[in-house]
């Protein structure tokens, strides 16, 4: 599929502008506001997106960069009638006050559980070698790319670790 | 109909205890709380508009001067470029909190460096940002620009100070007397969505999407900026993507889109980057504090000093009310209050959250922990022993205290052990453990709100006002109180908020918004209660709502017979806030550890407890003091605004060097909500708890690091190098 990046499923013709970011492309190009602009310098991680898989900061990436590639938006984990299990438990536990860096936050905890899963270690790790336990201070350090100004951080984890211990990764 | 209900007494019958729906107070989810984790809540930016353009700021590279020439040439000679903005109108500040006019326009004087002085309009983000690098601008500069506050031409601000007694004599005469000064840095909202405005002109009337706090004032500013009548301006913000005091006021991207759609006629969207929200919004003032405590033998407050120097640009009246709990909070007959206000010419200083008591609190809190030590008596016992049954400067009444229970059942919960204190007690490693305390305070304010709620003869019921929620859960609550007070459920209410066309609310700021637009709400229901009562020939206290139904039984949709009933309530706080003192108190507890080698400080664990009235959601309140916590481990050690000494600049201006807590910095934490009714807070006996939560916990992390490994800091924050040069061998 030449000249053409997937977005949660759907193909879409790349930017004639080499300049446009993935995250300018998602939120202006093809209207997926719920992948948000913080700092436009990979510091906050509010553009947090899945990209093949892994979590990236989309800012700091050119969309043109992502030919063929499948891109995961907060839009394609899952809607208000049928949300991802760490989408309803965000609200459960009230991850967040603004909501403005959610979609990041939720993105990047969605990658984290399955690198955790992947037994890849983390700076909080005692060992290098997994299997590692989607304990607090993993997902402390984890999570640590993506900021939250209202300081929701407490029920950020609580909501992840709720996830993580009801439905262990395969 | 509007009824309108101004408050002169305390609204003792907590008619919200006597419903029956029970929804008030809950742990209720937020009713936003879907669209915001699916990434479905728009904000201000996110709206789909056909045909809009993009607008860049362009900001000044000098500190102070005059423009000579901007070359639009520069500019518009680059590929989609439409129009380079440098019209007189343009804002180069933003409005102060309920400042209710224009903030300083005339873009071509330059006060600061980074000020905004035009705007480039392109088709793509990408051509108006790169356009608006090459804007080639020739200044004038002038010479003398002060950037750093000189305490010896700063100006007293007279109605802060106090001078009672002999606070000298009081000091030399003590048993015990400790007089210490602090510093702390400034600090920077750093809300997640940056400032950002969508206008559209339609040749008749202006709407603008616009992240604002406070659409009843920001209608009026952007009014008086553009010279346009407010009938003919809309403000949407139904979401804010947090705003901690940044998005009080109008701000200069509004104002530039909208110059921009009148002049172009076309939609213009104007986003802040990340480093413009920094180095032209609001700043907190950094602060020197002189803290000077006396006591007699029993550890009773004899005197009680508190100065402070903090700086503005020239023009602006907001000087950072570090003092305001400090006139309240401990007695001391012998007293001097002083804050004195420099001018210089960096960005604006304004509301960052909490104005006054988050810098204001941490500092008295550090020095009470001195003198907890000089009199050998423990820090909570000290506290305890300083609680003043009426205000010591004014003898006002309070309207309600529970400092007292929140030390005590704060302490509790902590596992606080009160056994005699000193540092270097427990070591794991290279890590000194150690816990400290402080207490919160926080003035309680309560304004003016309109608020309209409509039953529909569906038996579902509509709210609407200009309030916003800007994350501190404003459509949760007024959800509850409404469905409290009509006997629905919380979804079944529709909050429709945020909109500058719907009667019109305060806003959110000083805390101010729950207690303020909950009563509104609680008045219109009250009336539509009334009229309810009327049709069924029951005295309104007769009258049982639950479950959609009256307690005879009858469906509030057969009560309607098929017709809306409408009601707008109109609350005022009259009296009230003349005659009693009102404030939010509370205490916290941290446990931290610090490396004996490095000085790196790690909170362990914190709690806080407090009392603010009526919990209105249990959930959302204790997510707003959780969020305060980690503002207060924020501010106690990594946030510092740091400027070049030579021309002011900001020189942290992005999310990598301005260090807001990460999830690494942030341990588990414990809040307490301290039981409390305050009949003369509010009509709803609530008070405010959006800040309350980082007013004086910096302190207790302070005084932890004290405890822990025998460092004294007296410069906030409490970065490495400071605790490491204050620590003993």
């Amino acid at each position: 599929m030449p000249d053409e990046l997937i977005v949660n499923g759907t193909p879409h013709p790349l930017p004639q502008d080499p300049r446009v970011t993935l995250l300018d492309f998602l939120r202006h190009d093809l209207g997926l506001t719920g992948t948000k602009k913080g700092c436009d310098h990979g510091q906050c991680g509010a553009c947090t997106v899945i990209v093949n898989g892994l979590r990236i900061n989309s800012c700091l990436t050119l969309a043109a960069m992502h030919e063929g590639h499948q891109v995961t938006t907060i839009e394609g984990l899952g809607i208000a009638d049928e949300p991802s299990p760490l989408q309803r438990a965000f609200v459960e536990h009230d991850g967040f006050q603004c909501g403005y860096c959610t979609p990041g936050q939720i993105c990047s905890a969605t990658a984290m559980l399955d690198e955790i899963a992947n037994g890849w270690p983390s700076d909080a790790s005692e060992t290098l070698d997994g299997p590692f336990e989607a304990s607090g201070a993993e997902i402390r350090e984890r999570m640590s790319g993506n900021l939250c100004r209202c300081g929701a951080y407490a029920n950020i984890v609580a909501a992840i670790r709720h996830v993580a211990e009801s439905e262990p990764a395969a | 109909m509007s009824v309108h209900v101004k408050q002169d007494k305390p609204a003792t019958d907590n008619r919200l205890d006597t419903m029956r729906q029970g929804v008030i107070g809950k742990p209720v989810s937020r009713i936003e709380g879907l669209a915001k984790v699916t990434g479905t809540a728009p904000y201000a930016a996110e709206y789909p508009v056909e045909g809009c353009v993009e607008g860049v700021l362009v900001t000044a590279t000098i500190t102070r001067g005059t423009i000579v020439r901007i070359d639009a040439e520069s500019a518009l000679a680059m590929p989609g470029v439409i129009a380079v903005i440098d019209d007189e109108r343009l804002t180069t500040r933003p409005a102060q909190g309920t400042a209710n006019e224009a903030p300083q326009q005339k873009p071509r004087t330059i006060c600061y460096w980074g000020q905004p002085i035009a705007l480039v309009v392109a088709e793509s983000f990408e051509q108006a940002r790169d356009a608006a690098r090459h804007l080639v601008v020739e200044y004038k500069p002038d010479e003398a620009a002060p950037v750093e506050a000189d305490p010896s031409i700063a100006e007293e601000q007279e109605d802060e100070t106090v001078r009672e007694g002999n606070l000298d004599k009081a000091m030399s005469d003590a048993a015990f007397a400790v007089d210490v000064t602090y510093t702390t840095k400034g600090h920077a909202s750093a809300a997640m969505e940056p400032h950002a405005a969508i206008a559209q002109w339609d040749g008749e009337r202006l709407t603008v999407h616009a992240s604002l706090q406070m659409l009843n004032y920001n209608i009026t500013e952007l009014s008086d900026a553009l010279d346009l009548p407010e009938d003919r301006i809309r403000l949407i913000s139904r979401y804010v993507g947090g705003g901690f005091g940044s998005k009080l006021g109008i701000s200069e991207e509004a104002v530039a889109a909208s110059i921009a759609a009148m002049q172009l006629e076309r939609p213009v969207r104007v986003v802040m980057s990340r480093q413009q929200v920094f180095q032209s919004i609001m700043r907190r003032s950094e602060t020197t504090q002189r803290l000077r405590l006396a006591c007699d033998a029993d550890g009773r407050l004899t005197g009680f000093g508190h100065e402070a120097l903090v700086s503005n640009l020239p023009g602006e009246e907001f000087a950072e009310p570090v003092l305001q709990s400090s006139h309240f909070l401990y007695p001391g007959e012998h007293r001097e209050l002083v804050l004195k206000l420099a001018r210089i010419h960096r960005m604006t200083a304004g509301s960052v959250r909490a104005p006054g008591e988050a810098v204001g609190m941490p500092t008295l809190e550090a020095a009470m922990d001195v003198l907890a030590e000089r009199a050998g008596i423990d820090p909570v016992e000290l506290r305890l022993r300083n609680i003043p049954d009426k205000d010591p400067e004014q003898g006002l009444p309070f309207s309600s205290h529970k400092l007292a229970e929140c030390l005590r059942q704060g302490a509790e919960a902590f596992g606080w052990d009160s056994a005699p204190r000193r540092p270097r007690l427990r070591r794991e490693g290279e890590w000194w453990i150690g816990t400290g305390m402080a207490s919160a305070a926080r003035v309680h304010n309560v304004a003016e709100a309109r608020a309209r709620v409509t039953l529909k003869a569906d038996g579902t019921a509509l709210v609407e006002t200009d309030m916003t929620d800007i994350g501190t859960g404003t459509y949760t609550i007024v959800a509850q109180i409404a469905g409290e007070m009509l006997g629905l459920r919380p979804d079944q209410v529709l909050v429709d908020l945020g909109d500058s066309n719907h009667p019109r609310g305060p806003g959110s700021g000083g805390s101010w918004g729950a207690p303020s637009i909950g009563s509104a709400v609680y008045v219109a229901c009250m009336a539509i209660r009334e009229a309810l009562a009327d049709t069924l020939g029951i005295d309104e206290t007769a009258l049982v709502l639950a479950d959609a139904k009256a307690g005879n039984g009858t469906p509030l949709t057969e009560l309607l017979g098929g017709k809306d009933l409408v009601r707008e309530g109109h609350y005022e706080p009259g009296k009230i806030t003349d005659d009693y003192l009102a404030s939010g108190f509370g205490a916290f507890f941290a446990e931290v550890r610090v490396n004996h080698y490095t000085g790196e400080t790690r909170v362990n664990r914190m709690l806080g407890a407090f009392g603010f009235g009526r919990v209105l959601n249990a959930k959302t309140a204790r997510s707003q003091c959780l969020g305060g916590i980690t503002w207060s481990i924020g501010m106690a050690l990594t946030e510092a605004l740091e400027f070049d000494p030579r021309d002011g600049h900001l020189v942290n201006r992005d999310l990598a060097e301005y260090h807001v807590p990460v999830h690494r910095d942030v341990p588990d934490l414990d809040v307490v909500l301290v039981e409390e009714r305050d009949a003369a807070a509010s009509i709803i006996q609530a008070k405010g708890i959006g800040e309350l939560g980082m007013c004086g916990g910096a302190a207790a992390i302070a005084n932890a690091i004290y405890n822990a490994c025998g460092a004294r800091v007296f410069d906030y924050p409490m970065t490495p190098d400071r605790v490491l040069a204050a620590m003993p061998d």
